[in-house]
């Protein structure tokens, strides 16, 4: 057993090596931040489940990720969010979506888990649960922010789904799609949603994934995030959580088949990491952080970058967005 | 080429004292949406279709838990959901929440073919759905008075109840309980029955598709998904096989159950009904469910660990079987 280790994500798609430090640096000030907290909290003896928990609040409280405050905005121009968390030893997990007043989903998601006999609610009732449960909800335009009106307004004039980043940055069309042949289908930039990963020195693990979705989504769109599977996953092996075209990680259930390339086919993290994300899914639409019973880390993806930060207990440190090798 | 092969289910974990008569049109109704399936097979149709044609049949029927004859929720209407699954590129659909859609997994087979997204709930389906032009009906009209009984009984326990259409009249067989001391999910058997329903269907091309569609659970929190829509827990479907689950919905969606079985496939190199077995028995802890599959090379299988499953199959070979218990 290793030590333990902690790694977060603030999203994977094409960040532009151009991005402007107006941009870049209160993100990688935001990475820094969260992780400062989840390596004090790990030290402190915290169990990985409180710590994936309270780094994704964090992250969900900073404006610059597309979760929580600074979600991306549907195509009415509201903020629709949802989250997922999954503790790896008792595989219990919970999710949320369709919040627009809940200050952080990430968790209402943990009290679903821990108070309600079911794993998924959504919407109306997923309101209405968080009401009696007394947690804090605002106003829905607190969530809103002007870069995110201002990306929308691209995004609706291009008639396209965009994710994050007010540049046009047009991935070559997702081979899969090709069918679709719609403009919102093709494979735009997909970037945003927030998560972390964490084990502790005895091996317990827990994932957490929060996202405000995809700029110009349908209203009542779902993505990855809170699929158990999908973008959130954890057992007695590993935690994973995945960001980036929510479509393609749902179809290839990318958290899942991290840990049963792990568990079916003897991979280490690391090689079941990058067989998930260079091999079974398509380039630039998916990246994820994941973290083993030792204590290994793996922060692979297939787009331009990915906003991402980790650490572990022998003193390793990493904060990163574009590729480092 | 291959040969084709369906399965078709109507819900993992019945009642042993289930009166025969409630058997019998179970299983009629397996049987004819079974045969619907293997016409529109012996036709050439693809797999995809035939998954949503005959999930659309489960849903018509008001028999099982799904579209008419839904469970209804604690404020006492009905909200569905369901997803659908191609295998041959891992497109799938799948809506939650709705409302008025007469046929939930057709809205979901939408979804797949004609939105840029995979997934859509609630008032954000509905809307789609009327832009679709699919058929909407009034709320009530999935309602049934059995079910109006059922989530009176449920609140009397106060816990959530899976669906069981006892028939007013043969409900003084509380001695039923204690004779059965199975539990499902909480529950005596007796007040259990969770009806999902599902298609799995590998085509001669070989090509797998999956499809399962739900009312929930009885008595169940509005805004509650369940398995049935979560692509890799109610359903999946992908090169090699296709899978549709049924039973407790949270047991499910932890065990990822659906994929599991193509995941131990392709990983593992397991063979269809090894895969299922080996899911069924290790992978369900103490949750109860049952599955149907089917693979690239004709093949058919289900397994469940609680105490029967509505189910049909049948493969071009001349194979056909319908039950509910072991």
């Amino acid at each position: 057993m290793g030590g333990w280790s902690i790694a977060l994500h603030g999203g994977a798609g094409d960040i532009p090596f151009s991005l402007p430090p107006e941009r870049r640096k209160p993100r990688e000030e935001g990475l820094r931040h969260c992780l400062q907290i989840g390596i004090e909290a790990l030290k402190a003896q915290n169990p990985p489940l409180d710590v994936v928990e309270l780094v994704v609040r964090e992250l969900e409280n900073i404006q610059h990720f597309n979760a929580g405050i600074g979600s991306v905005l549907t195509n009415s121009g509201t903020v629709e969010m949802e989250a997922s968390i999954m503790d790896g030893n008792t595989m219990k997990c919970g999710a949320v979506s369709g919040l627009n007043t809940v200050m952080n989903p990430i968790s209402l998601a943990r009290q679903v888990m821990d108070k309600t006999p079911h794993i998924f609610l959504a919407f109306q009732g997923a309101q209405d649960f968080a009401k009696q449960q007394g947690v804090e909800t605002v106003d829905s335009s607190h969530f809103i922010t002007e870069e995110n009106v201002e990306r929308l307004k691209l995004a609706i004039e291009a008639n396209r789904v965009q994710v994050d980043y007010s540049q046009y940055n047009y991935t070559q069309p997702v081979q899969d799609d090709a069918e679709k042949e719609l403009p919102l289908a093709n494979g735009d930039s997909q970037i945003g949603t927030v998560g972390c990963v964490a084990v502790d020195s005895h091996g317990n693990l827990a994932s957490a994934t929060s996202t405000g979705g995809l700029v110009n989504k349908m209203v009542g769109r779902i993505g990855d995030t809170p699929l158990i599977g999908a973008g959130t996953y954890a057992n007695e092996l590993c935690a994973v959580s995945a960001t980036g075209k929510g479509e393609a990680i749902i179809r290839a259930t990318v958290a899942r088949d991290v840990a049963a390339l792990m568990e079916f086919k003897g991979l280490s993290l690391k090689e079941a990491a990058d067989c998930v994300v260079h091999e079974r899914t398509p380039k630039g639409t998916v990246g994820l952080i994941a973290v083993s019973a030792a204590g290994e880390i793996a922060m692979p993806f297939n787009t331009t970058g990915m906003f991402r930060a980790c650490a572990t207990e022998d003193g390793y440190s990493e904060i990163a967005i574009w590729p480092t090798a | 080429m291959v040969g084709w092969a369906i399965a078709v289910h109507g819900g993992a974990g019945v009642d042993p004292n289930l009166p025969p008569q409630r058997q019998e049109e179970a299983k009629q109704l397996l049987t004819r949406v079974l045969n619907l399936g293997i016409s529109a097979l012996r036709s050439n149709a693809s797999a995809i279709d035939v998954v949503e044609l005959v999930v659309r049949e489960l849903e018509t029927d008001p028999l099982f838990n799904s579209g008419r004859g839904s469970a209804l929720t604690e404020k006492g209407t009905v909200e569905m959901e369901a997803s659908i699954m191609d295998g041959t590129k891992r497109r799938c659909g799948a809506v939650s929440g709705l409302t008025t859609v007469k046929n939930p997994i057709s809205l979901a087979r939408l979804v797949m073919d004609k939105s840029p997204h995979s997934y859509l709930a609630f008032a954000g389906a509905e809307d789609f759905a009327r832009k679709q032009g699919v058929e909407l009906v009034e709320n009530d009209y999935f309602i049934t008075p059995e079910n109006v009984g059922m989530l009176k009984l449920a609140k009397e326990a106060n816990t959530i109840l899976f669906d069981y259409r006892v028939p007013i009249s043969g409900y003084d067989t509380c001695g039923a309980e204690v004779e059965s001391p199975i539990v499902m999910n909480g529950l005596p058997i007796s007040v259990y029955a969770p009806e999902t329903v599902g298609c799995v269907v590998v085509d001669r091309e070989g090509r797998c598709a999956a499809a399962t569609s739900t009312g929930g659970l009885m008595n169940k929190m509005t805004g509650r998904i369940g398995d049935s829509p979560l692509i890799g827990a109610g359903t999946y479907a992908c090169e090699v096989c296709g899978v549709s689950c049924t039973g407790e919905g949270e047991a499910i969606i932890r065990g990822t159950l659906a994929r599991e079985v193509a995941a131990v496939m392709e990983y593992k190199g397991l063979g269809l009904q090894e895969a299922v077995d080996f899911v069924i028995n290790d992978r369900l802890d103490e949750g109860f469910a049952g599955l149907i599959a089917v693979s690239n090379s004709g093949e058919v299988a289900y397994g469940f660990n609680c105490n029967g499953m509505f189910r049909g199959c049948a493969s071009e070979d001349g194979f056909m079987e319908v039950g509910i218990w072991e």
